[in-house]
């Protein structure tokens, strides 16, 4: 730990929804032994969460990377997957390419990445088609 | 009062320190010390499953004395509805009241009808599009403490509004003043609960000041009064108030239903409700405005002071539910009751598992707990007396743990010093001639 900087690094199986989340509860279980507000906590969690399922899902696995220090939480969660061709269109409230079989476990309905931006104090995309994609949000908190 | 009232303790006398109870315990709230096992007071949250769990029936639920009625000139007995659940199927629910009276209480009301104001006022913030959803009912206070600890983000979607349990006292005492003209604090207000949380509640309430509840006693502490005296009770006077839908509260999903709304979801046993809240709070529950979480498996009927097994329970409340559906009709008229329910007092999150109150000091403490947690040997054994290797590295850090509480741990150790005893052994000292010549 440098400079007051936690540093935390999950891997993301892919394709394997019956454990998906655990990286996200993991972060969440830190975030409330270092004592961060709920308010902050919910926010970081359900946007890494869905970030988290999004690389399952469509990205066939990558890696979670998290930051927290300095009145902030930063989570980075890289995939090699396929990418997305539209960004604008994924993230339209209800647009979605899940499969009927993701869709019968109760994902699919197209609210993953609206849900991180409404959660996210700030929200960056990197996606390129065939390569793969990466989210980084940022979660701001009352650094006292 | 002292600042953690617990209802749920320790026989220590019978606790042989199994460590059964530290796993399942959802807030990992118990320790084992010296062979005795110590619950952790800021954690515990009354759920009772470490009263269900020890094979030494070590852990109890502390309640009021039966014979504590008699601090008061007038005994209002309130009986949970799981009360009815207790009898064979054959005894009426009013000769089931009546036999109150013979024991020794003046008056008796059922929890189950005051359930039913709680449940319209219930009715109301559901339909209200301004509240939160999903709305999350505050009838177990085991889950309300659950929320506090657990759940932070959740305490805004609780239902403010008091237990059926504090409804029923507060009408029942204010119409014996009133009806009878009997000064306030010569009455007594007595629930017979299956349950250890509400003993809590009541000694140590979150939602008001004082509870106007005066005792709580458990129901295995009057069952056998009960029986003995439901033949010299000639169930003449009519008691029964409450209708089907409040009589179905001790069963889970009852109170769900009789809000009656299609969009809500009853959940029962603590590590369930544990799962429905964290899906809760990741956003993933859907087309819910309604949850019933409670923490004993199968509701109230499961409850830790209860007597007659759960399932048994369960299909005699189903014949008390379906005589009342029958005498639906002809159902004493409802008093009103407009008083106001909401808490008055605000509950805050707990932050129990917090490591530190200064944030760069968590992050040093919980570093080190993660190094400490990759040394120790994952088997969850809880020979050292804590639930998992992770909670030992947690009390280390904690300072109420050594790493050698781990049986691997002390093992190595010495293997160690046996090691580098024989390596003392094998040196000599250099007037008897040194080895290396
Ligand atoms: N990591 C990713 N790799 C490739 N495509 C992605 C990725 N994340 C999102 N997408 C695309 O964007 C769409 C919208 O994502 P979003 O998370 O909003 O909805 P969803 O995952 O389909 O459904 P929900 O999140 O509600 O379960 C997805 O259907 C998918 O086509
Ligand atoms: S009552 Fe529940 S929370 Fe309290 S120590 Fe027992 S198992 Fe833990
Ligand atoms: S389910 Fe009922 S008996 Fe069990 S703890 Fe909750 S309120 Fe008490
Ligand atoms: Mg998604």
């Amino acid at each position: 730990m440098a400079d007051g900087l936690m540093k935390l690094h999950y891997e993301i199986p892919a394709d394997d929804l019956t454990y998906a989340g655990e990286a996200s509860s993991s972060v969440k279980k830190v975030l409330v032994q270092l004592g961060i507000n709920p308010v902050q906590i919910k926010k970081a969690a359900v946007s890494m969460y869905e970030a988290e399922i999004n690389a399952v899902i469509h990205g066939h696995g990558g890696a979670a990377d998290i930051e927290i220090g300095n009145g902030r939480i930063f989570i980075c969660i890289e995939d090699k997957g396929p990418g997305i061709p539209d960004l604008e269109l994924a993230m339209q409230e209800g647009w979605s390419t899940a499969s009927d079989e993701v869709r019968e476990m109760g994902f699919g309905a197209g609210m993953g990445l609206p849900n991180i931006k409404r959660y996210a104090d700030k929200l960056d995309i990197e996606t390129e088609t065939g390569k793969g994609t990466k989210v980084m949000i940022t979660v701001m908190y009352p650094n006292t | 009062m002292e600042k953690y009232f617990h209802s749920v303790t320790l026989d220590e006398d019978k606790c042989m320190g199994c460590t059964n109870c530290i796993k399942r315990c959802p807030t990992e709230a118990i320790r084992v010390r010296n062979g005795k096992a110590r619950i952790i007071n800021e954690r515990c949250i009354d759920c009772g499953e470490c009263i269900r769990i020890c094979p030494y029936r070590a852990k109890k639920a502390i309640t009021d004395e039966f014979s504590c009625i008699e601090k008061f000139k007038y005994k209002i007995a309130i009986p949970a509805p799981t009360i009815y659940g207790q009898f064979k199927p054959e005894i009426s629910r009013n000769r089931i009241l009546n036999a109150f009276k013979a024991i020794g209480f003046d008056d008796v009301y059922e929890v189950a009808r005051a359930a039913e104001y709680v449940t319209y006022a219930t009715r109301k913030l559901v339909l209200d599009d301004a509240s939160p959803k999903p709305l999350i009912s505050s009838a177990c206070p085991a889950v309300v403490r659950l929320i506090q600890v657990r759940f932070p983000s959740l305490i805004d979607n609780l239902i403010k509004l008091e237990s059926p349990m504090e409804v029923a006292a507060k009408i029942v005492k204010k119409k014996a003043a009133e009806k009878k003209g009997i000064d306030p604090s010569d009455i007594g207000a007595f629930f017979i609960t299956p349950c250890a949380a509400k003993a809590t509640s009541v000694k140590a309430p979150y939602e008001s000041k004082k509870s106007s509840v005066d005792g709580v006693i458990s129901i295995k502490d009057v069952y056998l009064k009960l029986i003995s005296s439901m033949d010299r009770s000639n169930d003449t006077e009519l008691l029964t108030k409450a209708g089907f839908e409040g009589i179905r509260w001790a069963n889970s999903g009852g109170e769900g239903l009789a809000v009656g709304t299609d969009r809500f979801l009853a959940v029962d046993g603590i590590h369930n409700v544990i799962s429905i809240f964290e899906e809760v709070e990741n956003d993933k529950i859907e087309n819910v405005d309604f949850i019933e979480a409670l923490a004993c498996t199968g509701g109230c009927l499961g409850g830790p002071l209860a007597v007659e097994n759960l399932y048994v329970a369960k299909t005699r409340i189903k014949k008390h539910v379906d005589d009342a559906k029958a005498l639906k009709d002809d159902r004493q008229p409802l008093e009103t009751y407009d008083e106001n329910m909401v808490w008055t007092e605000e509950i805050a999150y707990k932050p129990v598992m917090k490591l530190d109150n200064d944030i760069r000091e968590a992050m040093r403490k919980l570093e080190a707990l993660e190094i400490i947690n990759r040394g120790l040997p994952g088997l969850d054994c809880g020979a050292c007396g804590a639930p998992s290797c992770r909670a030992l590295s947690e009390d280390i850090v904690r300072g109420i743990a050594v790493e050698t509480d781990c049986i691997f741990k002390l093992r190595e150790k010495v293997r160690d010093l046996a090691s580098q005893m024989k390596e003392l052994e094998d040196r000599r000292p250099p007037v008897m001639g040194n080895d290396k010549g």
